[in-house]
C-alpha cells in the first residue's frame, strides 16, 4: 500500500486572508519576525497498490479533478510505503 | 414557469426559493439531489446553503451528486440555471461559469442587506430592468469573494458577462461598497450565452411584500417576461 501526502496551496497571486489573520496574530505574540502567513489544505489518501508509477498518475488526477481548484490552488505530493510513513 | 429547485443535503434556500417563485405564480418544485429526473423545467435553481457542509471547498462535492449529470445535460441543451449563493459556487466547481468564490476578505460571514447595480440588462435575468438600476438584495454568505484570472476577467468583460456588481445606494462601485473583497466588486455573472447565472446575493429573499426589499422580484418577474417573450 502507497501513501501519498498531498498539499493544496493557495497560488501567489491569490489573497489568504486566513493566512493575513495568522499573521497578525502571530506579530501580536512578539513574534514580529513573521511577515507573512500562507494557510494550506495536508491531505493524505491510502491507496491499495504497490505501482509507484501508476500510483503517482492516479494521484495526480485526483489532484486535478478534486483535491484542487486549478483557478486559485496548486500541488504537490509524495509517496511513501503505507509501512514507512510517518506524519 | 416550470421551476426545479435542487435540494442537495444541507441546502437551506431551496424552500425559500421554491415558495418565492411559487409566490409569483410559477409552477415550482423541489428536486431531490439523488433523483434523476429534473422534471422537464424551464428554469433550474441551484439553491443557496452549505451543501455537503462545504467540505474540501465550497460546492466542489455537491458536482458529485447524480441529478448534477441532468443540469449539465439540461446546461447543454441551453436550459436557464439560476445559481443563488452556494449555487453560484457549485455553478463554478462544475465549469459552467467561471472563477471561484474565496473566503471573504474580512474572514467573516456577512449578513446584510446590500445593494447591486445591474450591468447587463440583457439576460433573461435582468430582461427589461434598465441597466445601472440598484436592487437591494441580501446576502449572507463567508465565501463570496469572486476571483478569476486576468485572462477570464478580460473575457468576462469583453463579453459583457458581469450582470451585478455590488455598490451603493446610488449605485456607486466603490471599495466601501464592496463587502467581501470580490474582484471588481463583482455579485454576479453569467455564461456566454446568458442563459446561466451565478449570484452571492440572495433574491428570494427579497421577494415578497412581508419584507424590507421587494427588489429580488424584479429577478423573478425578469425571468417571467423573457420567457413569456421566448
Amino acid at each position: 500500500m502507497l501513501v501519498a501526502k498531498i498539499f493544496v496551496c493557495l497560488k501567489p497571486n491569490v489573497l489568504d486572508p486566513q493566512g493575513k489573520a495568522v499573521c497578525n496574530s502571530l506579530q501580536q505574540l512578539g513574534y514580529t519576525n513573521v511577515i507573512e502567513a500562507r494557510v494550506s489544505k495536508y491531505i493524505e489518501l491510502t491507496l491499495d497498490s504497490d505501482d509507484k508509477e501508476a500510483v503517482w498518475k492516479e494521484t495526480d488526477k485526483i489532484c486535478q479533478e478534486l483535491l484542487a481548484n486549478p483557478n486559485t490552488e496548486h500541488y504537490w505530493f509524495t509517496l511513501e510505503n503505507k509501512e514507512e510513513s510517518q506524519i | 414557469m416550470r421551476v426545479s429547485v435542487i435540494t442537495f443535503p444541507g441546502s437551506n434556500c431551496d424552500h425559500d426559493a421554491k415558495e418565492a417563485f411559487a409566490f409569483y405564480g410559477h409552477n415550482s418544485r423541489l428536486i431531490w439531489h439523488k433523483d434523476k429526473d429534473l422534471q422537464n423545467p424551464d428554469l433550474v435553481v441551484l439553491p443557496g446553503g452549505f451543501s455537503y457542509g462545504d467540505y474540501l471547498r465550497c460546492g466542489a462535492i455537491a458536482r458529485f451528486s447524480p441529478i448534477v449529470e441532468e443540469v449539465m445535460a439540461f446546461a447543454k441543451r441551453g436550459g436557464l440555471i439560476l445559481g443563488i449563493c452556494n449555487g453560484f459556487q457549485i455553478l463554478t466547481e462544475c465549469g459552467l461559469l467561471p472563477g471561484t468564490l474565496l473566503p471573504n476578505i474580512g474572514l467573516n460571514f456577512i449578513c446584510q442587506h446590500q445593494y447591486i447595480r445591474v450591468e447587463n440588462p440583457d439576460t433573461p435575468f435582468t430582461h427589461q430592468i434598465s441597466e445601472g438600476t440598484t436592487l437591494d438584495i441580501p446576502i449572507a454568505h463567508k465565501e463570496g469573494n469572486y476571483f478569476c484570472s486576468e485572462d477570464t476577467l478580460k473575457e468576462l468583460k469583453d463579453n459583457n458577462q458581469i450582470v451585478f456588481r455590488y455598490c451603493d445606494k446610488k449605485g456607486n462601485i466603490t471599495a466601501q461598497a464592496n463587502p467581501n473583497g470580490s474582484l471588481e466588486n463583482i455579485a454576479g455573472i453569467c455564461n456566454k450565452s446568458r442563459r446561466i447565472l451565478g449570484m452571492m446575493p440572495h433574491p428570494e429573499r427579497a421577494a415578497t411584500p412581508y419584507v424590507n426589499s421587494n427588489d429580488g422580484g424584479k429577478i423573478f418577474a425578469a425571468l417571467e417576461s423573457y420567457f413569456n417573450l421566448h
